[in-house]
Formats: C-alpha cells, structure tokens, sequence
C-alpha cells in the first residue's frame, strides 16, 4: 500500500558499523537512526530543513536527515552525534559545549555539534563570525547562541594543540 | 568519603551541569525517544475550519489500510469526563458536536506505525455545517457574535488561584455574568481613577499591540501512555506532571495514586509544556486499544495546540508636573483562543505586571480574556508581564518625553524603594530595583555611540513570582553516604537538576558526584505543584534544605540511640554526625549501625507551604532590568541590536554561570518578540504555522555587545538569599526594544515585532525625522 511497496536494500557505514537493511523508499535517514537503529541522540524538530536538530554527517557533509532519504545513503558514511565521541573520551566540541555552557535544554545540541565538526573539518581556525554564519542554520532557543559560537572557537584552538586563553 | 570542603565550596560556583554531558553525547533520554513495548502509533484528524458543527465522522476507508487498528472520536469516549483543563474544564479531548479552531482534533488514529497511522488519518471523512465564526478579538467583541461556547463548565474550585491574582484592593476575577465570548475578566483596583486623571497635571494615553507568539520548545508536544487494569501510566513532555496527573485521574475516574505521570528531559518548555497537552489523546487511544500508544505532534501541531496570547492595551497615565506617577489606568484584551488553558491566570498576572514596580497611589486596570476561534492560548515565559511592560514602560517613557525629563529621572522618581508594596498587601519589594537600574544605565552609558540611527532603550519590571508556594522534597541516605534527591520539579533546561545538586551537597556536606537528583515522576518524586514562574530554585530549594536537615535530624538521633548519648551531644558535622564518644560518624556509618546490617537508608523530607518565610505572596518578585542600544537603516528598516545589558537580580547565584546562560537566554526570546516572531492568521488559518515564516533569532543575530549582570544581595526567601530566575530578563526587552527605536527614529512603535516593513513605514510616515 502506497509507499510501502517500493523497497530497497541498502548498505552504510553508520558510525564506522557498515549496516544492511531493506527500507521502503519514503523512510528518512533520521528514521533509520532512531527508529531502526537506536540511535536516538539525533532528533527531529521542524521536518523543513531550517532549523538544524536533525543534522548528521554524510560523507563529511552536514545534511539535514529529516528530509535526507535513508536510500540515499546507500554506500554512503553516515555519522551521528553517538560517534563523535571517541570511546569515553569526549571530542573537544563536547567538552567545549559543556563547559561554556553551550546547552541547556539540549535538544538541538546535537545538529549544532555535528553541524560544528562539519566547520572545523575543513576550516581550523575560524573567526566568531564564521561560526555564527555557519551556524545561521541551526536553531537554539535556550542559550542566545553567544557561548555556542565561543564553544566552537575554544574546540578549535583546542583541536589545534593551543592552550585556552579565555 | 565526603569531602568536608565541599560544604563551602559548592554553592555559589560555578559547577560544570553533569546532564550537560548526557546531552552532548546523545545518550539523553527525551519523551520522544521513549517506547513502550507492544506500542501503537497515533495520528490526529484535526479540523480543517475554524467554526463548524460535525455531522459525520467517516472511518471506513481508513480502517481497511493495513495495520489500522482505530479510528477514535469524542462518541468513543463515552463513560469518560472528555475534557480537561486546570482551571476551567472547557477543552475537548476531542471535538464534541462541533469544532472551535483550525487544527483542532476531530478523531485520533492508532495504527502499528508511524506512517500507517498517518496514511489512514488522511482517509478519514469528516462532513461539517460551517458556523460564523469568530478570528479575533473584535469580532468575538462585537454585538451578536457567534459564541465559541454556548455553554459553561466546572470551574476549579482551588483557591490558590485566586490568591496568585491581585493584591489587597478591590479585585475581581471571574467568569462574565452572561454567556458572551469573555472567558475570564480581572479587575484591580484602588482609588478613584477618575478624580486622579482630573487631578493630574498632565496625562498620558498610549495603546499598543503585542503579538502572537510561539515559544517554540524544539522537542515537539508527544507523550506515550499505557493504560491497563493496574491504572494509567504516562510519560509526557510536561513541566507540571502532577498536573497533567489530576487532569488525567478526572477523565478515567481514578484515584491520584494510580495515575502515573513521568516526564524525562524536555527539549525546551518555556512555559508553553505548561499545563495538559496531548497526553489525554494518547491516554484515551491506550484506554480504547489496551494497548501503549505513543502520539508525537509535528512543529504545525505544536503550534495550534498552544501559543501565547496576544494582547491590546490601552494605558492612561496622569502624572504630576515634576513627574510623579497619580494614577494609571489599564484597559487589557487578550484573545485567548478556543478553549481558556491557562489564560485566565496569564491575564491576571499581565494586569499585575502592567503598572509596573512604581508607587502608583490609584491604579484601575480591567481585563478580558477573550474566546476566539483560534487555537488555544496558554503560558508563555514571563507569563503576562511582557505583555504588560510593553504598555507600561513604553507609556512611561512617552509621559517622560512629554514632561522634558529623561527616561532615567521618571524612574528614579517613580520606582519603589526595597520593602514597599507593589500590589496592596501583597509582599514588599525584595530588591533594590533602583541600584539595578544604575547598573543597567551605566553599562549602556559605557558603550554609547553618538551615531545617526543609534537609540538607546531600556525597561523595568518586576514580577510577582514564584507561583502558589506547595512544594515538596525527599533525601535519602544511603549506607555508603551517597544522595539521592527526589522533586517533582522537572528539568527543561533551566539547570535545576544541577542547582538541587548543589543545594544538597553543600546542605549535607558530601561531593556532588555523590548526589544524584531523580525529577518528575508521580509514582516516584514527591509532589510539587508547577515547575514555572522561576519557582524551583527558590521553592523547591527550601524544601530539599528542609529535607536535608530532617535527614540530618533522623541521623543525629540513630546516633544517639546507637551511643546511648543524649540527642544534643550529637551534632552535624560534613558528611555525617560527631559524637561524644568517636569525633566522626559518617551517615553510612550511623545507617548501617542503626540497622544492624550493611543496609538501610534514611530519608528526609522537607515541605513548603504558606507559612513561614513564604506565607506572604508573592514567594518573590523576579526583576527584569534591561538594557538595548539599536542601530536602525533607515534605508531598509532593519534594526541591529548593538548592546544587550541585562541585570539578574537573583540574591544569590547558586551557579552564576547558569543565571548569566539563563539571561541570556531570556533576553534572546525577547529580542525574538520584539523584532522577528508574530504568528499571523490569514483566515481561518496560521499563514506562517512552521519555523519558515515564523523566524525566531538566529546565530548571526547575537548582539555586539553582551554584558550580563548579576546583582547578589542575599534577599530573596529562598536557600542563602537565592530568588529565581529565567523569566525576568525576557520580560522588558520588548518595551526596551521599542523605545531604543523610537529613540532612533524620533517616532513611537504602538506594536511588536519591529519588523523592516514596520520600521521603514514608521521612519517613513508622514511627521518630524527624529526631533
């Protein structure tokens, strides 16, 4: 009935774990994850792409998994807020977010840590306003975005060896 | 063991919040990442006009999908009370005779998945008789409207809703005589208004329009329940889960104690997770399926399930010609939406908060909450006072304008010192305001730019806070020394997981890695009435203070006992108890002595009431005292905030860090009122229902400039001087937003939010550039 019927079989590496399963073409990557798989710490919040929750890394890239189809990341690496941590040892993104207090409900804070990791990826040492226009498209309605944008600076000085000078 | 330091240390630092670190690694358990085994999945038909009468509820197609096991509507709920509501019982668990609002639930489908359920909810035919409908608060006004209810319904009886109301002049808050679409009216009154305005030597008229809001919690409303013969078992995004329990125990008749309701970590509350929401829907499809059911609304439905009242005010001033207040006169209408919610309580408080924290000898201010066919307004942040402030404030400054003094010096003049009453026989003012004003004016001073286009604004207020005081809190002992910490208080973000921590650890001399606080659950944590109005740290801090120190009492005397000493020779030390006979005795110690075996444990409880230090109410007043300065375009109408200075007057920072992330996150929400958010109907319908056009502060709109405040002074009622915070920095931003604008633009807003397209209108209407 309806969508159910088109089925494909798909393989992704999800946090390093290659995972097989047949899904019905209209299951969203953010289904997969948390219904399917467990992975609850992505959440869902505007199912429009505009404000950022749901954001995980596919292939490196930030996407918004609300709206991403789980076929299409068929052959694909998909990485969630659940693997950003290297065993207990927290990545400096966490660590910084905590200490900043760049949290406090803590909702979206896992498409702003991703989100994040995506910028730092690729741009070591960003100014505050290359965060904050990074990060336009992740919605925080707790922290009035201030210790989010200086979590990430310290991440970065940190993830570049330097000493915190806060 | 315990660390005996940890007693000075813990308080007032600073602490790294250990429910951060479940957050940043996703391991969090939130509502909607709850199950229950065997668990359907529901998905709400809702109204798709505004006012009409159902004649026809068509199932059939949508049961023949696959996986479909129900399709429920009001005539399934019979031998149930359908509806709920705290203070008046008007609101349908799902649409009876006829729908009020766009988007109200009409029927609930249950089905084995998720996108079963809302294939079939597509399929379900609903035939309607259209009514004239009523959209907002004039039509609802005007002579012969239609009705949104035609008839009236139990009110709560509890009188503590009366007491958090007005003060000791003449008050009057009530249901309207008549049937009409005043759900609620509030008067507050002292004096004689009128002869005060013939009196005055000048008077001041303003109106303004606040908007309609969405707090916009990012974990949308969803809740699972399982109902069973054993009773009723809920876990739900609420903020007062004990009660969304009574609401509960009423639909199904059954007693308090077998109505269980848990609420894990909330994505956001804010006020809007106030009250019930969607768990009577999840409650009545387990109750008809016998089995879990688990609803989870999306963004839209979020939206037409709760948004914040707008309101039209109508101010009068009369004022002395040197500037001192006579009399104001407020006249306040709210559009409430279909179905009253928390609205009554939310105007009644808007009244109380729309004077502002001045000597007013005469005040009159009437209210009307008001029924509309919209959807249903209830809490939000601030709950009342920004409405309120936006009038006040704004009308103060125009009355200064007016008198050739500064925005300043009328306050100056006008404020009322620490211990006067704000509201008549209500509890006198537990701060310095004025001092907070002079830190807020010096910050902004500091950072001036004299540029064109550059304005400056700022506002007060305070709040009567804190809520109705019952809370209640248990600590129990265990052999080891450890804590645990149980409150009914429930954790949305605010932080008061780790503030009760820190109270407990500093209260019982151990390490805070030692204290684990368990929160929100009926069947488990004590009860406390609300978790809103920035009452936790205060309330349900000096209940678990008083829990601490009955555990310490029980301790003292197992001691006692087990040295057969007398009771006073026994006393607290950190950690545990010091005896004649052996200098230390750790709580582990005393426990497993006392039990005779490597067992037990001791609790403590501690209970808040009207007595004591909280008899009078309010609990506190919560100040709001902030500060803008704007840079407007007057080519475009954009406003940039270039300096936001806020001041916590909080007594005492338990984790200063924690009120500075507070504040600003309050400050935030405002800075969202006053320039970007409004929902907006275009008909019968929201035309900007999703966070698209609903566009609330981003990352790229932090202020330039950031100086938060904390003033301590040890006079709040609540543990070592503490009041609460989290509302009161939102409160004036609004009022500071618009009148920093008209300082730009030499011309007074009379609405939020300042959008370009208002601002360039107002810059460009006809009249004098600024003056």
């Amino acid at each position: 009935m309806l969508a159910e019927a088109h089925l494909q079989r798909i393989t992704a590496r999800i946090n390093g774990v290659e995972v097989t399963r047949t899904v019905a073409a209209r299951l969203t990557l953010v289904e997969l994850l948390r219904e399917d798989l467990g992975l609850t710490g992505t959440k869902v919040s505007c199912e429009l792409q505009v404000c950022g929750v749901c954001t995980v890394l596919v292939d490196g890239s930030p996407v918004s998994s609300c709206t991403y189809l789980a076929i299409d990341a068929d052959g694909r690496d998909v990485q969630t807020v659940e693997g950003l941590a290297d065993g207990e040892q927290l990545h400096p993104l966490q660590t910084a977010f905590v200490e900043s207090m760049a949290l406090q409900c803590g909702f979206c804070t896992p498409g702003f840590l991703m989100m994040s990791k995506a910028l730092l990826d690729r741009v070591p040492d960003p100014s505050p306003e290359q965060i904050a226009k990074h990060l336009d498209g992740n919605i925080c309605r707790c922290t009035g975005y201030e210790p989010i944008i200086r979590a990430v600076g310290c991440a970065a000085r940190r993830l570049r060896g330097e000493a915190d000078h806060e | 063991m315990s660390d005996p330091s940890a007693r000075e240390d813990v308080i007032g630092q600073s602490v790294i919040r250990r429910d951060l670190l479940e957050k940043v690694t996703g391991a969090a358990e939130y509502t909607v990442d709850i199950t229950m085994p065997g668990a359907l999945h529901a998905k709400i038909v809702r109204s798709d006009r505004a006012h009409a009468r159902i004649l026809d509820i068509d199932a059939r197609e949508a049961l023949t999908l696959p996986g479909v096991v129900s399709v429920i509507t009001s005539d399934d709920l019979r031998g149930l009370y359908p509806r709920f509501g705290h203070i008046i019982a008007d609101h349908c668990i799902l649409a009876i005779d006829k729908v009020r609002y766009y988007g109200e639930p009409v029927a609930l489908v249950l089905a084995e998945t998720v996108h079963e359920a809302a294939d079939a909810a597509e399929l379900v035919r609903v035939t309607y008789e259209d009514l004239a409908a009523v959209l907002d608060a004039d039509q609802a006004l005007a002579p012969g409207a239609p009705l949104v209810h035609e008839q009236r319904y139990a009110s709560s009886d509890d009188d503590s809703f009366r007491l958090l109301t007005g003060g000791k002049g003449k008050v009057a808050t009530e249901a309207a005589a008549e049937l009409s679409n005043v759900a609620h009216q509030v008067t507050l009154e002292w004096g004689d208004a009128d002869a005060a305005l013939r009196e005055a030597d000048i008077v001041v008229e303003s109106e303004v329009h606040f908007p309609m809001l969405y707090a916009y919690a990012m974990e949308p409303y969803n809740a699972v329940a399982s109902y069973s013969a054993d009773g009723l078992t809920v876990i739900s995004t609420a903020q007062h889960p004990y009660m969304v329990r009574d609401d509960l125990a009423r639909i199904f008749d059954l007693p308090l104690s077998r109505v269980r309701v848990r609420a894990p970590y909330l994505g956001g509350g804010y006020g809007s997770k106030s009250y019930t929401k969607v768990e009577p829907l999840a409650a009545v499809g387990s109750w008809v399926a016998r089995r879990p059911v688990k609803l989870v609304l999306d963004v839209e439905e979020s939206i037409y399930t709760t948004r914040a009242d707008p309101a039209d005010v109508k101010i009068t001033s009369g004022f002395t010609k040197d500037g001192r207040i006579l009399v104001r006169v407020i006249d306040m209408v709210m559009d409430s939406g279909a179905y009253a919610d928390n609205s009554p309580l939310v105007l009644a408080k808007a009244l109380n908060r729309s004077f502002g924290p001045y000597r007013v000898p005469t005040l009159r201010a009437t209210g009307r909450s008001l029924y509309t066919n919209t959807a249903p307004a209830s809490s939000y942040r601030g709950f009342g006072a920004p409405q309120g402030a936006l009038a006040g404030e704004t009308n103060l400054d125009q009355a200064a304008d007016r008198l050739g003094i500064t925005s300043a010096d009328i306050r100056r003049l006008n404020l009322v010192d620490r211990d006067e009453e704000i509201l008549p026989g209500k509890r006198g003012l537990d701060a310095d305001i004025k001092a907070d004003l002079e830190m807020v004016l010096a910050s902004l001073n500091r950072d001036a730019k004299d540029v064109a286009g550059y304005g400056v604004g700022f506002a007060c207020t305070a709040s009567d806070a804190g809520a109705y005081p019952v809370s209640t809190a248990q600590v129990r002992v265990q052999t080891d020394g450890s804590v645990t910490v149980l409150s009914g208080s429930t954790e949305m973000g605010q932080g008061s997981r780790s503030a009760l921590a820190q109270i407990a650890s500093h209260e019982l001399g151990i390490d805070m890695s030692r204290v684990q606080v368990v929160q929100s659950d009926t069947a488990i944590t004590p009860y406390e009435r609300t978790t809103g109005a920035s009452r936790t740290t205060t309330l349900v801090g000096l209940a678990l203070q008083r829990a601490c120190e009955d555990a310490r009492k029980r301790v003292r005397e197992m001691a006692a006992e087990i040295m057969a000493c007398d009771g006073d020779e026994v006393t607290d030390v950190p950690g545990g108890v010091s005896t004649p006979g052996q200098a230390f005795l750790s709580y582990g110690d005393v426990i497993k002595a006392w039990f005779g075996a490597a067992a037990g444990e001791v609790t403590g409880v501690g209970l808040v009431r009207r007595e004591g230090v909280t008899e009078k109410m309010p609990p506190f007043w919560e100040i709001g005292m902030v500060g803008v300065a704007v840079q407007v375009d007057s080519d475009t109408g954009v406003v940039t905030v270039d300096q936001l200075v806020t001041v916590a007057d909080v007594g005492f920072a338990i984790n200063p860090q924690a009120v500075e992330a507070q504040d600003l996150g309050a400050a935030t929400q405002g800075l969202g009122m006053a320039l970007y958010e409004e929902l907006v109907y275009d008909g019968a319908q929201l035309a900007n229902a999703n966070v698209v056009d609903y566009r609330v502060p981003r990352a790229t709109d932090v202020p330039a400039k950031l100086d938060l405040m904390i003033a301590q002074r040890r006079d709040g009622v609540g543990p070592y001087g503490a009041k609460g915070a989290g509302e009161g920095t939102l409160n004036p931003v609004g009022a500071a937003v618009a009148a920093a604008v008209a300082r730009a633009t030499g011309k007074w807003p009379d609405r939020l939010p300042l959008t370009p397209e208002r601002v360039w209108t107002l810059i460009s209407d006809s009249g004098s550039a600024k003056e």
